[in-house]
């Protein structure tokens, strides 16, 4: 291994992030830079392009008070690494891995790349374990699995928050109470201090404290390690699961704080701006955050992934929200107006969606009719919502019997199956979704079987 | 071989300065890791190239090495049943669960043959000259380039793969030898001795696109919907069950976990046809969302470079591409690197062109031996926020002949597949309509040509409903919404995780669709015989039609071509008590 180098008045150049050098040692594509200046803390960044006589450095935090004389740069010949080991779990780290609780920094065990290497798809297992979080939203009609990335959709002022510390604290297979190793990875980017310290607080409420890593990248600090935050917390992550063999969730909130500050890098590096002025390679970008989760053959860990995202306007064709859509498995959508009628947690049932829920759930996984229960409670949610706005027009009187049984439907739905107060085991869960089909005409039931209705719902009663 | 040093370095992008000729599209080795580029600009004594791999460490000075070649694939015998990624490297082969830059340790596969030619037989471009004998039988061809008597062989039996199995000498005196394999460079179509034109569709076994919209074999279908309208799960259960020989299915920036679910589902599924795991007959090409985005762009080339290999066979081979958007926004970000000056979207200038290069690559041909085969394309497109006046959408919509828009509203529904009837189009409608005769229903013009109709008047209809009330209308039009219901409840929708349903045979769907006009026939005379439109909704026999595609299985044909009886029966009565009570 080289040495690392010193260089010292070889800056050129200083725009907005980006530090012009000139190249007086040898250096490689993305190596890791420290810059030092005066007495202050050596600022990380990375080499960005490289020709014979020149190199850009693209500095991972502020660049205020840099001068062109006296900064110095140390050049590591490797890039920007993080080193895990036992011991990360309990401790709250800043954005680039450092520890901010006070403790001794983490003995490392190896040091990763924190960019990772991208998991081989031959060597992916299929995600199948169904995860019960206590939720009938999602367990029953959007079906969380281990090794998925199933983000939430969410809006300025809806509580994500709370469902993410809910999901977190009661992720647990079915039928087990914690006598396997989990672990909780939270990514906090560009989040206010109050919120990094709900989660904090949720966690230890549940005791699930000394399971739990935390990356801080607060909303005061600067924009740059909005990149880094999620990347050193995945980097631990994927120890935690695929070395140490435990089953972790990663919470990643808030990423539309992390493509704000791609936004903000890009423009600083004079690239040419895709749609909304995100870069054209944000796509990959958040691929290659999200694909960091999965199963592997062959080893215990599986790494779930549930990133928070805020829809700018509410907006789920923004940029933001349909790149995500893309690449997750699918997405939790919470609503405004269901909260504003105090339903909790406001999911909007429609526009969620799992994908791999149906290798998780049905015959040999949860219930065998479960399948053809969400289905139905899809179609018959989504009839209910095409009869209200009909409703709207002209009334409810004006409906026919079975548009206003529906009608009905819709109102049940909402105030008894998706509002709860209270976590609900799947068999709960399911049994609520059977009784709200409960008064809709069995003859428009067209994804149960006879058998199912005669299973769940008897004989058809009057409405 | 030309060396040259790079001089400027940064993301997927390098600039060197070369010391020897280059030509551009040769392929580069660079560095110690010899990771695998393309030259893409050539000025002067500077080139430009584009890297497929991670290029953390490059630096200027660092030596890149010209391979004298295009960029370019081995074809042959170890194809089938594999995962590759987008360079045609296999991924199962590799001992690390993540994937390491850099060209992997070649190793050899061994592969049992019989000669299918003998000393002195003159051989032509493209003919078979041997064939493997398991677990599937495959044809060994003599490469495009090659020809003439044979003038040495092998004993037949087991061989490793890079054996020189047979020696040609051409009129010019050449010898060739021939292995198993060979190689072609990825953006060049494989020459054929003639393209033929349309005969017969790609039986799909679903229901909305064989009956409505059907595709040709050779033919090309784009696949656009928003995420979420299940492009993925109608592409999988496309490669499970269409009547293809051979499927080649690549996955171009999309997520590593659908490949794990193709690679775990395909060889627990059996080929209806053949019996043998479905497996056998897929090529997978995986080059997910993160892994480099330059590789993402060659993967297509790649993948039909596969499937036209196959076609040259003999064979019917449908290529599914998943998603051609990802490969369009590769193209974007190399272009973008390269700071060519952006067109619509951002998308460079020849955007179009590729597109119409890609799609222009599926036909079905004359092999140069004279064998026939096909190429179908079927395309994903991931437009963004699923508005389908983008760019991508927008340029493929002129080269290719289907179209089957994805719709947002039918998804969340839960209706699968979410195909908009009324947004979709079939361009090679007449010219299927023949193959329908042959195979026994002299109709499906005529009844395809109905339901699409019926369609068209739900919209129609549903907006004045909308207004007046369902109730208020003319009894004539409640029946045509009854039955508009009916068509898309119990023909259109299909699900592709029930046993009985994911796939229908093209008899079923005569027999389906039958007896659900014949269900619309009788509604109308009903209607105006004057029995009122709610007794028709009341119908208890409803309730079985909505639900046809489950009740019905491929096995149950015959009980369900009784099924027109039992409606006759139902309706007789019906309008016996009506007259009664009138």
């Amino acid at each position: 291994m080289q040495a690392d180098l010193l260089l010292e008045n070889a800056v050129t150049r200083i725009e907005g992030p980006l530090l012009f050098a000139r190249r007086e040692a040898r250096v490689g594509l993305n190596a890791a830079v420290e810059v030092l200046a005066g007495n202050g803390p050596p600022r990380l960044g990375r080499v960005a392009a490289l020709d014979e006589t020149s190199m850009v450095i693209e500095v991972l935090e502020s660049t205020a008070g840099l001068a062109l004389r006296g900064t110095r740069i140390r050049l590591h010949p490797e890039p920007l690494l993080f080193g895990v080991g036992p011991h990360l779990l309990g401790r709250v780290f800043d954005s680039v891995g450092r520890p901010l609780d006070g403790g001794p920094p983490v003995a490392a065990r190896s040091r990763r790349r924190i960019e990772g290497l991208a998991i081989n798809p031959a060597w992916r297992a299929l995600p199948r374990d169904f995860i019960e979080t206590g939720i009938a939203t999602i367990d029953v009609m959007n079906s969380l699995v281990r090794g998925q990335k199933l983000p939430l959709f969410s809006a300025g002022g809806l509580p994500h928050d709370r469902l993410a510390a809910e999901i977190a604290q009661r992720a647990r297979l079915r039928g087990t109470q914690g006598e396997e190793s989990f672990a909780v990875v939270f990514a906090g980017i560009g989040v206010p201090h109050d919120t990094a310290e709900q989660f904090r607080l949720a966690m230890e409420s549940s005791g699930a404290l000394g399971h739990t890593a935390m990356f801080l990248n607060l909303a005061d600090e600067p924009g740059m390690q909005r990149l880094l935050a999620p990347r050193y917390a995945l980097t631990a992550a994927e120890y935690l699961a695929f070395e140490e063999g435990r089953h972790v969730l990663v919470i990643l909130t808030d990423m539309t704080n992390y493509c704000e500050a791609l936004r903000e890098v890009s423009a600083s590096h004079g690239e040419i701006p895709g749609r909304k002025g995100y870069p054209g390679y944000m796509y990959s970008d958040l691929a290659s955050l999200y694909e960091r989760a999965g199963c592997i053959r062959g080893r215990p860990g599986t790494l779930t992934q549930l990133p928070i995202l805020t829809m700018p306007g509410d907006d789920i064709g923004h940029p933001i929200p349909d790149l995500t859509g893309y690449i997750t498995e699918g997405q939790i959508v919470l609503d405004r107006e269901l909260d504003r009628r105090g339903i909790y947690p406001p999911v909007r049932v429609l526009p969620s969606l799992s994908r791999l829920m149906d290798a998780g759930i049905g015959e040999g996984f949860t219930d065998p009719d479960h399948p053809a229960l969400a289905h139905q409670l899809f179609a018959a949610y989504a009839r209910a919502l095409r009869v209200r706005v009909l409703a709207s027009v002209m009334g409810e009187q004006g409906l026919p019997e079975s548009d206003r049984r529906f009608l009905a439907f819709g109102e049940r739905f909402e105030r008894q199956f998706v509002h709860q107060a209270n976590a609900r085991t799947l068999e709960e869960s399911l049994e609520t979704g059977w009784a709200a089909l409960q008064g809709l005409p069995h003859s428009e039931l067209t994804r149960l079987s006879n058998a199912q209705i005669g299973r769940h719902l008897g004989a058809e009663g009057h409405a | 071989m030309s060396e040259a040093r790079i001089t400027w370095v940064g993301g997927p992008v390098l600039k060197a300065c070369a010391t020897g000729p280059f030509s551009i599209f040769e392929a580069l080795a660079v560095g110690e890791r010899r990771l695998l580029g393309e030259v893409i600009q050539l000025r002067g004594d500077e080139l430009v190239a584009q890297v497929y791999e991670d290029t953390t460490g490059l630096e200027p000075g660092v030596t890149v090495v010209g391979l004298e070649r295009p960029l370019s694939v081995t074809l042959g015998p170890n194809l089938l049943g594999g995962i590759f990624d987008g360079l045609l490297r296999p991924l199962s082969r590799a001992t690390d669960f993540q994937i390491q830059p850099g060209a992997t340790e070649r190793s050899f596969a061994r592969h049992r043959l019989e000669f299918a030619v003998r000393n002195g037989d003159v051989l032509s471009a493209g003919a078979v000259f041997a064939r493997t004998v398991a677990p599937r039988p495959q044809s060994l061809l003599v490469p495009p380039w090659a020809s003439g008597r044979v003038a040495a062989l092998v004993e037949p039996g087991e061989h490793r793969d890079d054996e020189t199995l047979l020696v040609l000498v051409d009129d010019t005196g050449r010898r060739h030898e021939l292995t198993m394999q060979h190689d072609w460079p990825v953006r060049r179509s494989r020459p054929v001795r003639e393209r033929l034109g349309v005969n017969a569709p790609m039986i799909t076994g679903q229901r909305i696109l064989d009956t409505l919209f059907p595709v040709a074999r050779g033919g090309r279908a784009a696949l656009p919907g928003g995420f979420g309208t299940g492009k993925t799960v109608l592409q999988e259960a496309l490669a499970k069950w269409c009547d293809a020989d051979v499927i080649v299915y690549v996955g171009c920036g999309e997520r590593g976990n659908e490949m794990a679910e193709v690679l775990d589902e395909f060889p627990q599924l059996e080929d209806p046809r053949t019996g043998r795991p479905l497996a056998e007959r897929t090529v997978i090409i995986a080059n997910t969302s993160n892994m480099p985005v330059a590789a993402r762009e060659a993967s297509i080339y790649t993948a039909i470079t596969v499937a036209e290999y196959f076609r040259d066979q003999g064979l019917n081979v449908a290529l599914m591409a998943d998603s051609t958007s990802r490969w369009a926004e590769a193209l974007r970000e190399v272009s973008g690197r390269l700071g060519e000056l952006p067109g619509e979207a951002g998308y460079p200038a020849y955007l179009s062109s590729r597109l119409a290069e890609f799609y222009e690559r599926a036909a079905r041909v004359t092999s140069l031996a004279g064998a026939e085969g096909s190429v179908t394309i079927i395309g994903a497109i991931s437009p963004p926020s699923g508005d389908f006046s983008e760019p991508v959408t927008l340029h493929t919509k002129r080269y290719v002949r289907c179209f089957w828009a994805l719709d947002r509203q039918r998804a969340q529904a839960r209706f699968y597949p979410a195909i908009h009837p009324l947004q979709s189009y079939g361009s090679d409608v007449q010219e299927l309509a023949d193959w329908w005769k042959r195979s026994g229903n002299p109709d499906w013009l005529v009844q395809r040509q109905r339901v699409l109709e019926l369609l068209e008047a739900q919209a129609h209809l549903e907006r004045m409903a909308r207004i007046v009330g369902r109730d208020a209308l003319p009894a004539q039009q409640q029946v045509r919404l009854l039955c508009a219901d009916l068509v898309n409840e119990g023909f259109l929708r299909q699900s592709s995780f029930s046993k009985v349903d994911r796939f229908c045979s093209p008899a079923r769907q005569v027999a389906m669709l039958s007896v659900l006009l014949h269900f619309a026939d009788r509604a109308d005379a009903a209607v105006a015989a004057g029995v009122p439109p709610a007794r028709l909704a009341a119908m208890p026999m409803l309730r079985q039609l909505q639900r046809l595609g489950e009740e019905f299985s491929e096995d149950d044909l015959l009980r369900l071509r009784q099924l027109p009886r039992q409606i006759d029966y139902e309706f007789d009565q019906l309008q016996t008590v009506a007259s009664h009570a009138g």
